[in-house]
């Protein structure tokens, strides 16, 4: 890699700037248009009123975040539920599609073949919408449960199928010791495989982080109880304002002595914006690398 | 005798070795396989309802065989067909203008050093990380009525306002862009893993025959990453079916207006499910659109399987 760029670096160097250019621009727009959001929520509500949204707040106001953190128990729940969800989401998916990846990349395995069949279907054929509304709904009573948060994303094909392709590479020699020492299949799995494959396992669990973190589908479709919504559906409900008007948020400043009517809704939704996102955004750039490393391990193929 | 008694007696050990690693292995799979078999292959016996007068109270296998009644109805009435042509339309833009630029996206990053394509990724990774509800924030504080940016800029210069979630014109180019914007830094990685995986010898030798930058890309670059490219491109097509349900249902704010330009299969199927509760209608889309995606699926596989089967997908 780096003789490559070491040969490629040299007489046409000058033709880069317009690629710098280039990206520079695409840079801006794609890292600086959650910086709309950004800017929004530090304005005071008068502010926007008048001025209306801007990047840079002619007042630099923390306003809408001190009402965010007045009535925290709305946002308090959500994050909870967020983070519940996601932890559980996460180890969950991780060691399930590990042990099948693991098994699917055993060549001598003796249903190798039906199994990885059984589950490479799955990635070209789905039943819709209806009939896994029916599943959840009806037939597993998972309505305003806190686990049809978690279970219909619980397992991805091709999360399996990228941990596979790991396990394929491990050297043969390495299990064969344990085997011959007379370990079990689940030993050799638990304390041989999973140790060496931290950075697939890495790689897959941050997958499942943004995935059970970034979803508000399956609140849309199977939660009404205010208590189990997620910060995603939060900012949802939020954005169709009618929701924060008649929370219970809204209620208690009523009761307060504070009239309603002066909610800064439109900065306090930016800074709830803000606030639901800042984790992800804050921990990504950090753990890129492994996320980088899943999506071109992915496009490789068998 | 005794060496025939002592092969079968090895021969037996071996059948019982591998009995018991298969099972062991099997054991080992068995959580996935049952959770698979459960959100992935019991929904299957869900298909059959578009073939029924679907009653929830009697269940599906209480429910009585109508044949293709609720197919001629499904035709009959004609409203899926916007959102049908809306769904295809959008694909293939997304499939083909996407693919483009993410290629010269990754064709550009490739000509720097590693610190450079790790700045540019991080900002152009960005979006990806955000979800579709969060776009539609960020939208938001552009396009509203009265405290949108781009309704300032509008006034500022003498314009009128535009009421931007009423006005179905603008939103092909809206989706577009959003589509785009979030998803270009993600496919880019993609193609500059495969370059990056392509032997410099080539590029020497292009340079010392005095090949120039755009030869080397049109020569070297695009035909070897052509499997990588074809096989993106048969995964889209094999999607081009399902509409990205969160960007169409919320960066457009679910607006009714906006409707006759956004509004997608999965759209359609979700509001006759949810607002509606008709039944026959959203399992009956569902049911058209998960056998019509399944098939394009399998045949553009088959077709470029016949063509070069080192490119095909399975």
């Amino acid at each position: 890699m780096s003789k490559k760029i070491l040969s490629r670096k040299g007489p046409d160097k000058t033709n880069l700037i317009p690629v710098h250019m280039v990206l520079i621009i695409m840079g801006v727009l794609c890292a600086g248009a959650f910086l709309l959001v950004l800017g929004s929520s530090f304005q005071s509500e008068k502010e926007i009123q008048q001025f209306g949204y801007s990047i840079i707040p002619r007042d630099f106001s923390l306003e809408a975040y001190k009402m965010v953190f007045t009535f925290p128990e709305m946002i308090f729940d959500a994050y909870f539920v967020t983070f519940i969800t996601t932890v559980i989401g996460t180890v969950l998916g991780v060691f399930l599609s590990a042990s099948a990846g693991y098994v699917i990349s055993r060549s001598d395995y003796r249903y190798n073949r039906i199994l990885t069949l059984y589950i490479f279907f799955t990635m070209l054929f789905s039943g819709g919408l209806v009939p896994n509304y029916i599943l959840m709904t009806q037939w597993l009573g998972l309505k305003n449960s806190i686990w049809s948060l978690i279970l219909p994303n619980i397992v991805h094909a091709w999360y399996i199928m990228l941990m596979k392709g790991f396990f394929k590479a491990i050297p043969e020699a390495m299990m064969e010791s344990a085997r011959i020492d007379g370990a079990s299949e689940l030993r050799i799995f638990l304390k041989i495989v999973l140790p060496v494959s931290t950075p697939v396992l890495a790689t897959v669990a941050l997958f499942y982080v943004l995935g059970y973190w970034n979803e508000w589908f399956l609140s849309l479709m199977y939660i009404d109880d205010q208590k189990l919504i997620k910060l995603q559906y939060l900012l949802m409900q939020i954005l169709k304002k009618t929701q924060f008007m008649n929370s219970e948020a809204a209620d208690a400043m009523t009761a307060s002595g504070m009239p309603a009517t002066e909610i800064p809704t439109l900065n306090v939704r930016m800074a709830t914006c803000v606030v639901a996102v800042a984790p992800l955004l804050v921990v990504f750039p950090f753990v890129q690398k492994y996320f980088v490393k899943g999506v071109t391990v992915g496009s490789v193929k068998e | 005798m005794k060496i025939i008694k002592n092969k079968i007696s090895l021969g037996i050990r071996n059948e019982i070795t591998h009995f018991k690693k298969n099972w062991q292995l099997t054991a080992i799979a068995i959580p996935a396989i049952i959770m698979i078999f459960i959100f992935n292959y019991l929904p299957l016996y869900g298909l059959i309802i578009p073939f029924k007068n679907y009653i929830p109270r009697l269940g599906i296998a209480g429910s009585e065989w109508v044949g293709l009644q609720n197919f001629e109805f499904l035709i009959k009435t004609g409203t899926i067909w916007d959102a049908v042509f809306n769904t295809l339309a959008y694909n293939l833009v997304f499939l083909f203008v996407g693919v483009m630029i993410e290629v010269c996206v990754a064709l550009m990053l490739y000509e720097l050093s590693k610190k450079a394509v790790k700045v540019y990724q991080t900002a152009m990774l960005v979006p990806y990380f955000l979800s579709w509800v969060v776009v539609a924030y960020v939208l938001n504080t552009l396009l509203d009525k009265q405290h949108g940016i781009l309704n300032n800029i509008i006034t500022f210069f003498g314009g009128s306002e535009i009421m931007w979630y009423n006005e179905p014109k603008y939103w092909p180019v809206i989706i577009i862009l959003s589509y785009l914007w979030k998803q270009v830094g993600y496919g880019a990685i993609v193609y500059l893993a495969s370059l990056s995986g392509l032997d410099s010898a080539y590029f020497e030798a292009a340079k010392i025959y005095g090949a120039t930058k755009l030869q080397q890309i049109r020569y070297i670059s695009l035909p070897l990453i052509r499997p990588v490219i074809t096989i993106m491109l048969i995964l889209g097509i094999g999607k081009i079916m399902k509409g990205d349900f969160g960007l169409f249902y919320n960066v457009t704010m679910d607006s009714p207006l906006l409707y006759p330009t956004t509004d997608v299969i999965d759209t359609y199927v979700y509001r006759s499910l949810m607002n509606v509760s008709d039944l026959g209608m959203s399992s009956t889309t569902g049911f058209v659109q998960s056998v019509v995606g399944f098939i394009l699926v399998i045949t553009t596989n088959h077709i470029v399987n016949k063509i070069d089967p080192s490119n095909a997908l399975f």
